[in-house]
């Protein structure tokens, strides 16, 4: 569905993003991981629309859109949702859905000024159209809730019932679990699910909760500064001492003298996050 | 004060109401629902008035025309003399984020005055143009009664128009983009084609006015183009009535006008050797009443609603 091929980005002399090539099977959910700083984001942001890369190239659905503007991508079927969330704080949650459907005729101001009957018509199709989605996400109760005053995991599945008023090809997550508790979590998981299974959206996501990332996605692209350094199955994932390497921080720790059993430690918290905990915790 | 006299000094003021009502909901368009920051409302406002003036008054040596054309047509030749304007100065500018607009709308509405100061053959430079008849004079004569009546039916019909972009969908993306324009791109709407539109449509709201007040004060020349008359009072206005409601922008004009014309009563008790500090004065109270205004209540008198959605008043009782 995407290839990716080649892409980089460079901020002043930092290579964010480093002739990175991977590809989003069509109907797959695609995890992307790494560590903080690895350039997941920055290849979301080049993917989407909202960066231009330096260099490398992005295929959509068989169509190099390298570079195109996110509203043009949009059309063309990919939809994104940010990591914080970027909602309209002081509309409502009703309306902050509205926004999204392509095309609405009452876009254009002129015809809002004398063909308000047709706009009428259409205003109330997409109504219809946001209480399946409020009832999908099971939020339906902050309709007429301003935006601005949703917890963080309801902006969550807000963002993600936004990328639902549409009907994309394919949807780049970026980190939809941060801060959103437990029980959100698994709405959030199941609602990736089923509009995966029931509707064949396409996902890549960008997530560091690992229980999310190995119960929704396969495959699983490891980046680590700034290149893809493995792909496959999760469990395969977790053996690989590559991956395991870059969340403990390379050779580093061997360089850091008498900070080395600090280095140690910590290299093993992280670690840890790569091994699933319990469920129910 | 004899009843006369004070019925004729509330028409006046109601008159100049209505013309500042209509620049403040030209603003409430770009700053309200948008966001974006115009501190050049008065380059808007003298193009229009001038396009008015040149277009309606007759022949003259002075400036260019007069072309003796109706009303109507200048009111419309206003509308689009200053969208035509704004469309290019809006293309450049529109990249610029909040403060660096503010900064390049200051210099552009201090151009368009001085063209009108300078450039002779065009706007009779810094002698203005007179003759600019009442609206309609040729139809319905001259009384004052008849200019507030038109402000009005125009100041409605703006308020209409407005209010309808509001609650269309083309404003609901304009609050989103105020809100979040990222957020606005990733929805697929292209925010630069609707940013332009904001400002060409609000600053021919402005050019609108302008129209009025020209064939109003019935003489116009650089010096009503000022910024503290034509840009500053606006934005007291608009932030006071509440930045996003149309009617608001409407209260807020009637109020801050009244609240202005009583600093005079209060400047004109000031013995007489202050005379020359006295304007400052009242700019200085103005100034002091937003900054109470923006303390006590940043969202202003109305404060900006949600439009009521489409279709919902039928069905749940909500």
């Amino acid at each position: 569905m995407i290839q990716i091929d080649g892409l980089s980005k460079a901020f002043g002399g930092l290579q964010a993003v480093d002739a990175c090539s991977f590809s989003v099977g069509k109907g797959r959910v695609t995890g992307l991981i790494g560590p903080n700083g690895a350039g997941k984001t920055t290849l979301f942001n080049m993917v989407a629309g909202f960066l231009k890369p330096d260099d490398g190239k992005v295929v959509l659905d068989g169509e190099d859109v390298t570079g195109l503007p996110g509203h043009v991508l949009f059309h063309k079927g990919l939809v994104r949702t940010f990591q914080i969330p970027h909602e309209f704080s002081r509309m409502t949650v009703r309306e902050n859905l509205m926004v999204v459907p392509p095309a609405q005729v009452g876009e254009n101001l002129i015809k809002s000024w004398l063909r308000w009957s047709k706009v009428r018509a259409e205003e109330i199709r997409v109504r219809h159209k946001v209480e399946e989605v409020l009832d999908f996400l099971s939020i339906d109760h902050l309709a007429d809730e301003l935006a601005g005053n949703l917890s963080g995991g309801q902006k969550k599945l807000l963002e993600l019932g936004r990328t639902m008023m549409t009907d994309p090809k394919v949807v780049l997550l970026d980190e939809p679990g941060a801060g959103v508790n437990r029980t959100l979590l698994g709405k959030l998981a199941e609602a990736i699910q089923r509009l995966n299974e029931e509707r064949g959206y396409t996902f890549c996501i960008i997530e560091h909760d690992m229980d999310l990332v190995s119960k929704l996605c396969d495959p699983v692209v490891v980046m680590a500064q700034g290149t893809v350094i493995a792909e496959g199955p999760m469990h395969d994932i977790r053996a690989n001492r590559e991956v395991q390497e870059a969340y403990l921080g390379g050779g580093m720790s061997g360089r850091m003298g008498h900070h080395h059993d600090v280095a140690r430690q910590q290299a093993a918290a992280q670690a840890a996050t790569l091994t699933p905990r319990e469920a129910g915790a | 004060m004899d009843f006369l006299g004070l019925e004729s000094y509330l028409v006046a003021m109601l008159t100049t109401v209505g013309i500042y009502a209509v620049l403040s909901l030209g603003l409430n368009v770009q700053f309200g629902l948008t966001g974006q920051i115009n501190i050049g409302i008065a380059g808007f406002y003298a193009v229009g008035a001038y396009t008015a003036a040149i277009l309606t008054t007759s022949e003259s040596v002075h400036h260019l025309g007069g072309f003796g054309l109706p009303f109507v047509i200048g009111l419309a030749g206003a509308v689009l003399m200053s969208a035509l304007i704004a469309l290019p100065i809006g293309l450049v500018t529109i990249r610029l984020r909040s403060d660096y607009l503010a900064i390049a709308t200051i210099g552009i509405a201090e151009i368009i005055r001085l063209v009108f100061k300078n450039e002779d053959w065009l706007s009779n430079g810094v002698r203005g143009i007179p003759g600019i008849e009442r609206p309609l004079a040729g139809w319905l004569g001259t009384n004052a009664h008849v200019t507030l009546a038109v402000v009005l039916v125009v100041l409605a019909v703006v308020w209409w128009l407005c209010e309808r972009a509001r609650v269309s969908p083309w404003g609901r993306v304009l609050r989103a983009i105020r809100e979040n324009e990222q957020g606005v791109t990733a929805a697929g709407k292209d925010v630069v084609r609707f940013r332009v539109q904001a400002f060409v449509v609000g600053a021919a709201i402005m050019g609108l006015g302008g129209a009025l007040y020209a064939h109003v004060v019935g003489f116009i020349s650089p010096e009503a183009f000022m910024p503290l008359h034509a840009t500053f009072l606006v934005w007291v206005m608009l932030i006071a009535g509440g930045a996003g409601n149309n009617t608001g922008a409407i209260v807020g004009a009637l109020i801050i006008w009244l609240v202005w014309s009583g600093t005079e009563l209060v400047t004109g008790r000031l013995p007489p050797e202050f005379a020359t500090q006295a304007s400052s004065v009242r700019v200085l109270m103005i100034g002091v009443l937003l900054q109470v205004i923006l303390i006590a209540r940043p969202q202003g008198l109305l404060p900006e609603r949600a439009p009521r959605a489409v279709g919902a008043a039928r069905g749940r009782g909500k």
